[in-house]
């Protein structure tokens, strides 16, 4: 077999989005926005809860800085400032957090943000809910080492959140609803009891078709999740990088 | 959307990680092993019926890099056809744009676990020449080893010794290469830095002094590897990694206080385990062979190349070879003073 046969992905998986960062620096204005969007989608969650971890704010005045942010973002062109070999950009887009929220708090600004991000719904009511399981006692503060773990595991659930969305649409449009349903059942519900023949039986199907079916859903999953998280690298090696921590849990 | 649960994100990971082997003709088992650029799985070969380690990168993507390394160590591993070496089945891309190859499936310890079980010096140095066997085969092929270390050799259930993990091999200039083989003698050890121009990747030399990445385990690695002298990395590289290796075989065993007496190593394995360790190549032993032959030399009774020995030192090391001969003659001599002494009284 040739060296060719291997050529790492081959034509199966060609980078399918743009990556955001270049994006963002484009001069079409209609992708830049799309980018931020993807960017916003990304990253509000975990930008928000780390706002109200890290930096001890009110849901009201969190909420005005996260999208504060992100307008920050597009204004003084931060990503453009971005290194993919010098650091990840979820560490960069964190340490840009804290200068921020800094920055606000010496200038005293507190002002209604948002207008430019109104395409990406900003559900902080379900944010708020989803962080009613964190500790909030500021006895409790986490270290600074707790704090980046909290961010990149919310940074990850967001990433795995957007990519299960996408699933179900791409479920619900190739007509595989009943693969989703399954998925969901048993790598989604957090059931640890759930087994495979229990799958099979209530869907009255056979076990090899539950199999099947987890097998193509959790494929696609993959898939899905790595599209999104290329187009949220700025490099194939931060991309590779960013790709084994997040999917393997003992890779540093 | 829905939220996830650090549960539900756990089992995504896990989901999300396994490969996809659907184009294939083997179906994952279990995890069984985690690198730096994959992992390793068992899985069943469903042809065959048989079980098989599959090693395989974690990203499908466009980083020639890892993708050229993993296909080199199947390639290494395929012409190394020893019984101290695991043997390669298989090679392939999997439907996600993976790269992937299987092996025999070893089932034993890592020898930094099974060396709990070892109770005795001698035990450890017949361990430690199947080793250098495998090595020094691997050596006349060739290639070097490059992270020899415990955590890399597999001890089966069998007692068969396998040399693992020849993701950093490299092959030794001016060998003879069948037309097929076009592994690449210099990416292994410095991972090539995004930055580098074209001319930086052409030779490791300019690729260590520019900005190359040293590979390799401390404390087991050649201090020329170590320093990224890639160009005179040859098999006393590997040699010292042996060095280190055996003082760790030794000491593990000696500090069970189930091998030689005393809380220091005999001496002679001292001088073994130093000369093979040493700082500059040219103290080291300049094959794998010599260094088992001293190995096999020590074990036989006889003095050992790598230190020279006081008078005293070779009369206990014969009275510990000839004991039997040593202890007739010397109760034969007993008994003809004692007749000799009755007698003149």
């Amino acid at each position: 077999m040739g060296e060719d046969n291997f050529q790492p992905g081959g034509d199966r998986f060609p980078p399918t989005r743009r990556s955001v960062i270049e994006a963002i620096g484009g001069i079409d204005a209609e992708e830049r926005e799309r980018a931020l969007e993807s960017l916003c989608a990304a990253y509000w969650k975990p930008i928000y809860k780390y706002i109200r971890l890290r930096w001890n704010r009110p849901a009201d005045e969190a909420q005005d800085l996260t999208q504060g942010f992100f307008l920050e973002v597009l204004e003084r062109e931060l990503l453009a400032k971005f290194d993919a070999t010098k650091s990840r950009l979820r560490t960069y887009l964190r340490v840009c957090v804290d200068s921020f929220v800094s920055n606000e708090d010496k200038a005293g600004r507190r002002q209604k943000r948002g207008g430019n991000i109104a395409h990406v719904a900003l559900d902080f009511a379900a944010a708020e809910e989803e962080l009613g399981g964190v500790v909030m006692d500021p006895a409790a503060i986490p270290s600074p080492e707790s704090l980046e773990d909290f961010f990149e595991k919310e940074w990850l659930r967001s990433l795995f959140s957007l990519a299960v969305e996408e699933l179900h649409q791409f479920c619900i449009t190739g007509k595989r609803e009943r693969a989703f349903r399954l998925f969901e059942a048993y790598d989604l519900d957090g059931n640890d009891k759930i087994s495979y023949e229990q799958l099979a039986k209530e869907n009255s199907i056979p076990v090899s078709d539950v199999t099947n079916a987890l097998a193509w859903a959790r494929r696609e999953f993959r898939r899905i999740a790595l599209e999104r998280l290329r187009e949220l690298c700025g490099s194939e090696e931060g991309f590779q990088r960013e790709a084994r921590s997040a999917f393997g849990r003992n890779a540093k | 959307m829905k939220y996830l649960s650090d549960k539900a994100l756990e089992r995504l990971r896990d989901a999300a990680e396994l490969p996809d082997l659907s184009s294939t003709r083997y179906r994952v088992l279990e995890r069984v092993a985690r690198g730096g650029m994959g992992a390793v799985y068992a899985a069943e070969d469903e042809k065959l019926r048989r079980r098989v380690a599959l090693k395989v990168l974690d990203v499908p993507g466009n980083d020639a890099d890892l993708t050229n390394r993993l296909i080199r160590e199947a390639r290494v591993l395929a012409r190394l056809e020893h019984p101290g070496i695991v043997p390669v089945h298989d090679v392939g891309t999997l439907a996600d744009g993976r790269v992937f190859y299987t092996m025999k499936f070893v089932e034993g310890q890592r020898l930094d676990k099974f060396i709990e079980s070892v109770t005795s010096i001698s035990d450890s140095l017949r361990l430690f020449l199947r080793i250098c066997d495998a090595v020094a085969f691997a050596h006349a092929q060739g290639v070097l080893h490059r992270d020899l270390k415990p955590a890399n050799i597999m001890v089966g259930s069998f007692g068969e010794v396998l040399v693992m993990d020849w993701g950093l091999a490299k092959l030794l200039p001016g060998t003879a290469r069948r037309p097929s083989q076009v592994a690449d003698p210099d990416a292994t050890v410095f991972e090539k830095p995004t930055q580098a121009s074209d001319s930086d990747v052409g030779t490791e030399a300019t690729v260590v002094t520019g900005h190359g990445t040293v590979m390799g385990t401390p404390g087991y690695m050649s201090p020329e590897q170590a320093r990224g002298d890639v160009e005179h990395l040859d098999a006393r590289s590997d040699i010292f990694s042996l060095g280190a290796l055996l003082r760790f075989l030794l000491t593990e065993v000696q500090a069970k206080g189930r091998g030689v007496a005393g809380s220091r190593l005999d001496r002679s394995l001292e001088a073994i385990c130093a000369k093979a360790a040493a700082s500059a190549p040219a103290d080291r032993y300049s094959s794998v062979t010599e260094l088992l032959q001293d190995v096999s030399r020590y074990l036989d009774g006889l003095p050992v190349a790598a230190r020279r020995e006081t008078f005293l030192e070779r009369l206990v090391r014969y009275y510990r070879r000839y004991r039997f001969f040593v202890l007739l003659i010397a109760a034969y001599l007993l008994m003809r003073v004692l007749i000799l002494f009755f007698l003149h009284r």
